[in-house]
């Protein structure tokens, strides 16, 4: 097996270390008066228009495509760039599913970083939404000895092997069943959305998922204006609040137009497959008919559309 | 204006809550320009400190039915005078309860989607949205029933059974309601073993009816030394004997979760480990917590549960403070957090409370004091006007 750089440092342990005692003080006082001019702020059109916003399954197609414009005006304002909004609507006939040859994903973590940049990700502090785990090889798959910091040199690392993670798209969802505003829900080709204009960032759905897949915006995520990519979402890459959560869509607005998520054209080894379930002709469906098959945590009943594989 | 008037020391301790809440909202203000990473919260561990007191005054609430149900269902005299401190208790508990939920949601100023028919409550499937309704249901039954009795002693009125017995029999399952479904929010997800077992409401109920009781005994010896308020303490006893019992069903369901999870010892144990010991030879810091709180619990049961002790005014309210204590190490972290240490992918994010959540915390709890405190002595002075003459005689 080719040996390759590692691309990049691991996911960052969050550190603790706040402000200082000053800038908290000189802080606070400037939030304490934006907290008393809340008032004012619902003057302000922006503030109001976001806090009136309607649940997206509530919107009539004239109120999507305002809404869409509306957010398009918002980012101009933001990165002083046109980013454009798009919902596409989902394909007759398809239901997406994953799959991952174990036996050829060295960990190099280019997925992640392709998704990164797809996804505007928060670059500070840094979200990733596909976690790769290292595990041992003489233990096979083994969630409570898994790193997902490893920090070699080189990947992969003899005796070891990669595990890539993010949402397996669950059949059954329990992040959907658990959230008390039906923020978040199962679209009928299968992918499991979040409309981050109507989470109450409680997190419920974090504590749900058996996958760690559910990433918080704990504070404002920042990406560089240069590094905005510009063709998003509503319900996928487009850029996210604070206090919202998020996750890995399968790229949907990408899919949908018939082309492949980003991790898949990112991996450089060719472990990452992608298509339609229901199309007895797809490359997924030739792998869960003829390659032994394994899905995570089978025994939770989720089941996912995300199939890991052993190719070789 | 009732609740003016009274000691310097009632004045002292108005003042150290306002100091409290002061604080808090400096440390909310910070909180709420930059988000929740003020807090030491991360993905791994997305619940922490908050919604473990929230949890703990869930219970708290829960507990005004164990003085209820004597009270009302067997008329029992002693016990009658009192209830009205259970059910006051009740409210500032949920206020705090909500008020712990609302800091913890990254989004507050969307609150208005959980409400029904303006918002989108995704019923019945999440338990949360089912949460929110019993509480603000419970919030609002107590307040009325504690608002008529009060109401009706203000005018010298003998209150109409019709109106409050049966509100007051709702609020018994309504009580236990509370705090089932709150058990229920953690007790549904298979994505954590640590909270996936029957017996978890039944836990959170049994633990409920010590520290809540235990609050109130303190202060019904407080209210009989500065008011006139009268308590026999036939009833005092009479309590804390069923804390005594409580306890003791506490102490049992607790070692039915140990044994199962030590004596299988599958890859679940992993939790327990973590709350008790540590995982890959790196102590956890709560684990001095969750061997205090098994400490405090089986002292005070030992207290409760022999007569002299209970008896005796010394040892019970150390006994109380015990109880308390233990239950709160108890909801607040030896709940929460092993439950997501290690998380679902096998990673130790080791959290503790930070500086912030520690300090808004501390100013939820001034909030709630401070209702409590202003709500008993209006019921105090209205109730106990007349000397030795319980309104509702
Ligand atoms: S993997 Fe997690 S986030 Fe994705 S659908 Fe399943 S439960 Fe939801
Ligand atoms: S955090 Fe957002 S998406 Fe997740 S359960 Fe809460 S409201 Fe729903």
């Amino acid at each position: 097996m080719s040996k390759l750089q590692v691309a990049s440092k691991p996911p960052p342990k969050m550190d603790r270390n706040g402000p200082s005692r000053r800038e908290i003080i000189v802080q606070t006082f400037f939030s304490l008066a934006a907290t008393a001019s809340l008032t004012g702020c619902l003057a302000d059109k922006r503030i109001r228009d976001d806090f009136v916003q309607k649940y997206f399954k509530d919107l009539s197609p004239e109120e999507l495509k305002t809404t869409l414009a509306r957010m398009e005006k918002q980012y101009w304002e933001d990165y002083g760039k046109h980013i454009n909004v798009t919902s596409t609507p989902p394909l007759e006939g398809v239901l997406y599913g994953y799959a991952l040859d174990l036996s050829r994903c060295i960990g190099c973590r280019k997925c992640v970083y392709a998704c990164v940049d797809e996804n505007n990700q928060s670059r500070d502090p840094q979200t990733h939404w596909i976690t790769v785990l290292e595990m041992d090889k003489e233990g096979g798959v083994d969630l409570a000895k898994a790193d997902a910091f490893y920090d070699h040199e080189e990947v992969p690392a003899p005796g070891k092997f990669y595990m890539p993670v993010a949402c397996q798209h669950c059949e059954n969802p329990p992040c959907v069943k658990v959230c008390p505003v039906g923020a978040t829900w199962k679209e009928p080709d299968g992918i499991v959305v979040i409309d981050y204009n109507w989470c109450i960032g409680c997190r419920c759905c974090i504590t749900a998922c058996p996958y760690g897949a559910r990433r918080f915006n704990w504070t404002t995520p920042t990406i560089p204006k240069d590094q905005i990519n510009t063709e998003t979402d509503y319900l996928g890459n487009r850029p996210r609040p604070r206090g919202v959560v998020e996750k890995c869509t399968w790229c949907i607005g990408r899919v949908r137009k018939g082309l492949y998520p980003r991790c898949v054209e990112a991996c450089p080894v060719g472990a990452r497959k992608f298509g339609n379930l229901l199309d007895p002709e797809s490359e997924v469906r030739y792998i869960i008919e003829n390659k032994r098959v394994l899905i995570l945590k089978e025994e939770l009943n989720t089941q996912p559309k995300f199939f890991y594989y052993y190719g070789l | 204006m009732a609740f003016l008037g009274g000691s310097r020391t009632y004045y002292l301790w108005l003042a150290l809550l306002c100091v409290c809440i002061l604080q808090a909202v400096f440390a909310y203000a910070h909180q709420f320009q930059y988000g929740l990473i003020t807090t030491n919260m991360r993905d791994s561990v997305s619940w922490g400190f908050y919604i473990g007191n929230f949890t703990f005054l869930v219970g708290v609430a829960a507990a005004a039915v164990l003085l209820v149900i004597p009270a009302y269902v067997y008329n029992w005299k002693p016990i009658k005078e009192v209830v009205i401190f259970g059910e006051l208790l009740a409210v500032a508990s949920i206020i705090m309860c909500l008020l712990f939920v609302s800091v913890d949601m990254g989004r507050p100023d969307r609150f208005w989607h959980l409400i029904p028919f303006i918002g989108h409550m995704h019923l019945p499937q999440s338990i949360m949205a089912w949460d929110a309704t019993v509480l603000n249901a419970y919030l609002l039954i107590n307040f009325c029933v504690a608002t008529y009795l009060v109401y009706c002693a203000y005018h010298g009125k003998k209150y109409n059974p019709k109106i409050v017995v049966p509100l007051v029999i709702l609020s018994i399952p309504m009580a236990i309601g509370i705090h089932t479904v709150t058990a229920f929010l953690y007790n549904g997800m298979a994505s954590r073993p640590y909270w996936n077992s029957a017996i978890l409401a039944p836990r959170f109920i049994a633990s409920a009816f010590c520290s809540g009781p235990a609050l109130l005994l303190i202060l019904f010896q407080i209210l009989r030394k500065i008011s006139s308020f009268e308590i026999k303490d036939e009833a005092i006893h009479k309590v804390a004997e069923y804390m005594a019992y409580a306890m003791a069903l506490n102490l049992f369901l607790f070692g039915a979760e140990v044994f199962k999870e030590y004596y299988s010892n599958t890859h679940h144990l992993v939790h327990y480990q973590y709350l008790f010991t540590g995982l890959h030879g790196e102590s956890s810091p709560i684990a001095p917590y969750a061997w205090m709180s098994l400490l405090f619990a089986i002292s005070s049961f030992v207290l409760f549960i022999v007569p002299k002790t209970r008896m005796n005014p010394i040892t019970m309210n150390v006994g109380c403070v015990l109880i308390y204590l233990s239950v709160y190490i108890e909801k607040g972290i030896a709940l929460i957090i092993p439950g997501y240490t290690p998380d679902p992918l096998g990673q130790i994010y080791h959290y503790v409370p930070s500086a912030s959540e520690v300090r808004v915390a501390i100013g939820v709890f001034g909030i709630g004091f401070l209702i409590f405190t202003l709500m008993v002595k209006v019921a105090v002075e209205i109730l106990f006007s007349k000397k030795g003459q319980p309104a509702h005689d």
